[in-house]
C-alpha cells in the first residue's frame, strides 16, 4: 500500500515540463518540421512541393478515414476535394466583389463546410452499402460528378474552370498572402490543426466504432451500434476535411477546375495512402510526402515517372501491403532491442545489388520509350550521364546483365537477411 | 424518324455485343475469385493495340488471332503470379492490386505508342457498305463487327452450359473446394478462365479499334462503363450481363441521337429560368449532351433500389 502510494506520489511530483513534452512532444516535433523547413530551402520550386505535401497530407488523412479507419474503399473521394475547392473559389470571389470582410484564413474552413454539406448528400446514398458495392457507388458518384461539373458552366466554370485572387482579401496584421511563403504557412498552420482534429477523431468513441464496423460490423451491431450509420457519420467527418484540402487547394493554385475532380485525382489519393500506409494513423502522412516528393521530382528526371510510380504501387501490394509504415513499425521491436544494427548491415549487403537490378529496369525501360515515343530524337541517349546509343545491341546487353546479375546476388541475400532477423529476434528473447 | 430508329437500334445491338464480349470475361472472374478486375478494361486496350501492330506486320485477320491469344497469356501470368499470391491479403489488396495493374498498362501503351491515337484502319476487304436503310448506309465492318460477337456469345453459351469444362468451370465457381476434391486442378481452371476472359477483351479490342479509337485513355473511357454493366446486370450473372450490356448500348446510343432538351419540352408553357443559373443550365442541356452520364445514374439507382442488380441472385 505504502509502495503503490510512493509509485503514484513519485508520478506526481515529476517536473511539469517532462510531462507536457511527453503528451505533446510528438506535436511539438510535427510543429517543427513544418517550420523549419522553409528556412532551409527557399527555393520556390521547393516552397511549392511543400506546399502540395501540406494539402496532400490533409487530403490522404481525410481519405484514410474511410479506407484505413472504417474500411470503407471508395473510388471517388476527389468529389469531396474538389467540391470544397469550388466553394472556396466561389466564397473568396464573392467576398471581394461584396467587399464582405472576410480573412484568406478561414477560407479553408468554407471549403470543408462544402465537402461537409455533400458528403451528407452523397454518404446518406451511399453509406447505405458496404464492401465492393459501396466502391462502385463511390465510382459512379465520382463520374456523375466529373461530368455535371461541364454541364453546370454557372456553377464549375465549364471547361477552364473559376479562376480568383487570394490577395484581395481582408487583411489581417498586414498579411497579403501574395508571396509563396505565406501561403506555405497558411497551409502548414491548417495541416497541423487537421492533423491534431483527426488524431483525436481516432480516439473517440465514434472513431472506435468505426474500427469496430472495419472490423467486423455485425458484431458491432448486436453490441447495439447502427454500422450504417456509424459508416455514415465517418464519412462525413471524412468528406469535410476533404473539402478542406480542396479549400487550401484553391488559395495555393487560384484556381478551381474540372481536373479536381478526375479520377486521377481520386487515384493518386488511394496510392498515396496506401503506399504510406493505411494500418498507422501516419502512414498517409509518410504516404502523401513521398508520392507528392516522388511527382515533383520524378517529373523533373523522366518523362514516363507515372510508370515507375505505378510500378513502385503495384509493388507494394504485392510484398508490402502494410505499406511504409507498416514497414517501418514491423522493425520497431528490433529498435526497442538494440539489434537494429545487425538487420541494417544485412540490408546494406542487399542493397547494392537491388539497386543494380533496378538500374537494369529502369535502362529497358528508357531505352524502348526512346525508341518508339521519342524515336524522332535518334537513338542517342544517356543515362546517369553514360552517352550511348539505345538501338545497338551492347546497351540491351548491358541492360539484361544489370537487370539477371542483380537478381540473382540480390536473392543470393535474402537467406542472410532472414539470418539477421532470426539473429535479432532471439536476442530479443535473451533481453526478455 | 424510323430510320433513325432502325440505325439506332443497329448501332445500339452491336455496341452492347461489344459490352457483352468485355462484361462476359469481367462477371466470370468477378464469379471466381469475388473480385472485380479493375485492369480487364486494359485487357481490351492491350488487344486493340497489339491488333494494330501485328495489323500493320502480318494484316489484319492474322492480329485478329495472334493478339488475343498473346493477351490471354499475359492474363494468365497475371493470375498465376500477380493475383494468386496477393490472394491471401484480402480482398482490398486484390482489388488495389487490379488498380494498379490498369495504370500501369495505360502508363507502357502511352511509353510505346505515345498518347496520340494510331492509326488503326478498318481492312480494306470490308471497307464497303453492307447495306442501306432509307438513305444510311451501314459499313460491313459494323455487321462483322456484329456477327463476331454473337458467335461469341454462341460459342460461350454452348460451352458454358452444354459441356464437361463449362459444367466443371460452373462448379468450381461456387464450389471450388468440392470440385478440388474431385479431382479436378481448380488453380488451373482459375487461370484459364482469367486468361480465356482477358483473351475475350482482347478480341473486342481488336474488333473495336478500327471503328472506334485506337487510343491510350480507351480503357479509362470504357472501364467504367463496363461496371455499369456487371452491377446493373447482376455480379456474376452472365445473363444478367448479357441483357445489360444490350439495354446500356442501346441507352446511349439512343440519348445520344436525341438533341432534346427541358426548354424544348416546355416551350410551348413559354416559361424560362434566367440563364446563367444552374437552372438555367439544366433547363438548357440536351439529352445528348448527358448521354454519358445516364449509365452511372443508372448504376446509382440500382444499387439503391436493387443492390443484387436487375438479375444477379448475390449482394455485391
Amino acid at each position: 500500500m505504502i509502495e503503490a502510494l510512493t509509485v503514484r506520489a513519485g508520478l506526481a511530483v515529476r517536473p511539469a515540463v517532462p510531462v507536457v513534452i511527453a503528451h505533446y512532444g510528438t506535436w511539438i516535433a510535427v510543429a517543427v518540421m513544418f517550420v523549419v523547413p522553409p528556412l532551409v530551402f527557399r527555393s520556390g520550386t521547393a516552397l511549392t512541393m511543400m506546399s502540395l505535401m501540406g494539402i496532400s497530407i490533409v487530403f490522404a488523412l481525410s481519405y484514410n478515414m474511410l479506407l484505413g479507419q472504417t474500411g470503407m474503399l471508395s473510388f471517388g473521394h476527389a468529389v469531396y476535394f474538389g467540391l470544397g475547392a469550388y466553394f472556396a473559389v466561389h466564397c473568396m470571389n464573392a467576398a471581394i466583389t461584396s467587399g464582405l470582410p472576410v480573412p484568406l484564413p478561414i477560407i479553408p474552413l468554407v471549403g470543408g463546410l462544402g465537402g461537409l454539406a455533400f458528403a451528407i448528400l452523397f454518404g446518406w446514398v451511399s453509406t447505405k452499402r458496404s464492401g465492393t458495392a459501396f466502391a462502385m457507388i463511390s465510382l459512379g458518384l465520382a463520374e456523375l460528378v466529373g461530368s455535371s461539373a461541364l454541364i453546370l458552366r454557372s456553377f464549375f466554370g465549364g471547361e477552364e474552370g473559376v479562376t480568383t485572387d487570394r490577395t484581395r482579401l481582408l487583411r489581417l496584421f498586414d498579411i497579403s498572402f501574395g508571396p509563396q511563403i505565406e501561403v506555405y504557412y497558411l497551409i502548414a498552420a491548417w495541416c497541423l490543426v487537421c492533423m491534431v482534429l483527426m488524431y483525436k477523431f481516432t480516439r473517440t468513441p465514434l472513431g472506435r466504432m468505426c474500427n469496430a464496423v472495419r472490423d467486423n460490423s455485425e458484431r458491432a451491431q448486436f453490441v447495439g451500434y447502427n454500422p450504417q450509420f456509424v459508416r455514415f457519420l465517418a464519412f462525413c467527418v471524412s468528406g469535410f476535411f476533404a473539402g478542406v484540402a480542396g479549400g487550401l487547394a484553391a488559395i495555393h493554385f487560384e484556381i478551381a477546375n474540372s481536373a479536381y475532380f478526375s479520377a486521377t485525382q481520386s487515384g493518386n489519393v488511394l496510392l498515396a495512402t496506401f503506399i504510406g500506409g493505411s494500418g498507422y494513423f501516419f502512414g498517409p502522412v509518410i504516404g502523401a510526402a513521398v508520392v507528392s516528393y516522388l511527382q515533383v521530382m520524378l517529373s523533373d528526371v523522366t518523362e514516363i515517372w507515372q510508370l515507375y510510380f505505378g510500378l513502385l504501387f503495384i509493388t507494394m501490394v504485392m510484398f508490402a501491403p502494410q505499406g511504409i509504415a507498416g514497414l517501418l513499425m514491423m522493425h520497431r521491436p528490433l529498435w526497442r532491442r538494440r539489434a537494429l544494427l545487425k538487420v541494417a548491415a544485412a540490408y546494406a549487403l542487399a542493397l547494392p545489388p537491388a539497386l543494380v537490378m533496378l538500374a537494369g529496369i529502369a535502362l529497358v525501360i528508357e531505352m524502348t520509350y526512346r525508341l518508339s515515343v521519342k524515336a524522332a530524337e535518334g537513338p542517342h541517349m544517356t543515362f546517369f550521364s553514360v552517352p550511348f546509343a539505345a538501338d545497338q545491341p551492347p546497351a540491351w546487353l548491358t541492360a539484361g546483365l544489370l537487370i539477371v546479375g542483380g537478381f540473382i546476388l540480390f536473392r543470393l541475400t535474402w537467406p542472410i537477411i532472414a539470418a539477421a532477423w532470426v539473429n535479432a529476434e532471439s536476442r530479443k528473447e535473451l533481453a526478455q | 424518324m424510323l430510320e433513325l430508329v432502325i440505325i439506332s437500334i443497329l448501332n445500339g445491338v452491336q455496341f452492347g455485343m461489344l459490352l457483352f464480349l468485355m462484361a462476359s470475361g469481367l462477371t466470370l472472374i468477378f464469379s471466381m475469385m469475388g473480385v472485380l478486375n479493375f485492369a480487364h478494361a486494359s485487357f481490351y486496350m492491350l488487344g486493340a493495340f497489339f491488333g494494330f501492330q501485328i495489323a500493320r506486320w502480318l494484316g489484319f485477320w492474322p492480329a485478329l488471332l495472334i493478339a488475343p491469344a498473346l493477351v490471354g497469356i499475359i492474363g494468365a501470368l497475371v493470375e498465376r503470379y500477380g493475383l494468386r499470391n496477393v490472394h491471401r491479403q484480402g480482398h482490398v489488396p486484390e482489388l488495389l492490386f487490379t488498380f494498379g495493374l490498369a495504370y500501369v498498362i495505360e502508363e507502357v501503351v502511352q511509353m510505346i505508342w505515345g498518347k496520340a491515337p494510331v492509326d488503326f484502319r478498318v481492312p480494306a476487304l470490308l471497307d464497303f457498305p453492307a447495306f442501306t436503310i432509307f438513305t444510311t448506309n451501314y459499313p460491313a465492318y459494323k455487321l462483322l463487327m456484329l456477327l463476331t460477337s454473337a458467335g461469341i456469345f454462341l460459342v460461350l453459351f454452348i460451352v458454358l452450359t452444354r459441356t464437361r469444362i463449362g459444367l466443371v468451370i460452373q462448379a468450381a465457381l461456387s464450389h471450388p473446394h468440392m470440385v478440388a476434391h474431385l479431382g479436378h486442378n481448380v488453380p488451373l481452371v482459375f487461370m484459364s478462365v482469367f486468361g480465356v476472359g482477358s483473351a475475350l477483351a482482347a478480341i473486342a479490342g481488336v474488333i473495336a479499334g478500327p471503328a472506334l479509337v485506337t487510343q491510350s485513355n480507351m480503357a479509362g473511357l470504357l472501364g467504367p462503363i463496363l461496371f455499369v454493366v456487371v452491377v446493373v446486370g447482376g455480379l456474376g450473372s452472365l445473363a444478367g450481363a448479357f441483357a445489360a450490356s444490350l439495354l446500356i448500348g442501346l441507352v446511349q446510343t439512343f440519348a445520344v441521337s436525341v438533341n432534346t432538351s427541358l426548354a424544348d419540352v416546355f416551350a410551348f408553357a413559354h416559361v424560362t429560368p434566367s440563364p446563367g443559373s444552374i437552372l438555367g443550365d439544366l433547363w438548357t442541356v440536351t439529352l445528348a449532351q448527358i448521354a454519358p452520364i445516364l449509365p452511372y445514374l443508372l448504376l446509382v439507382m440500382v444499387l439503391i433500389l436493387k443492390p443484387t442488380g436487375l438479375w444477379g441472385t448475390r449482394e455485391t
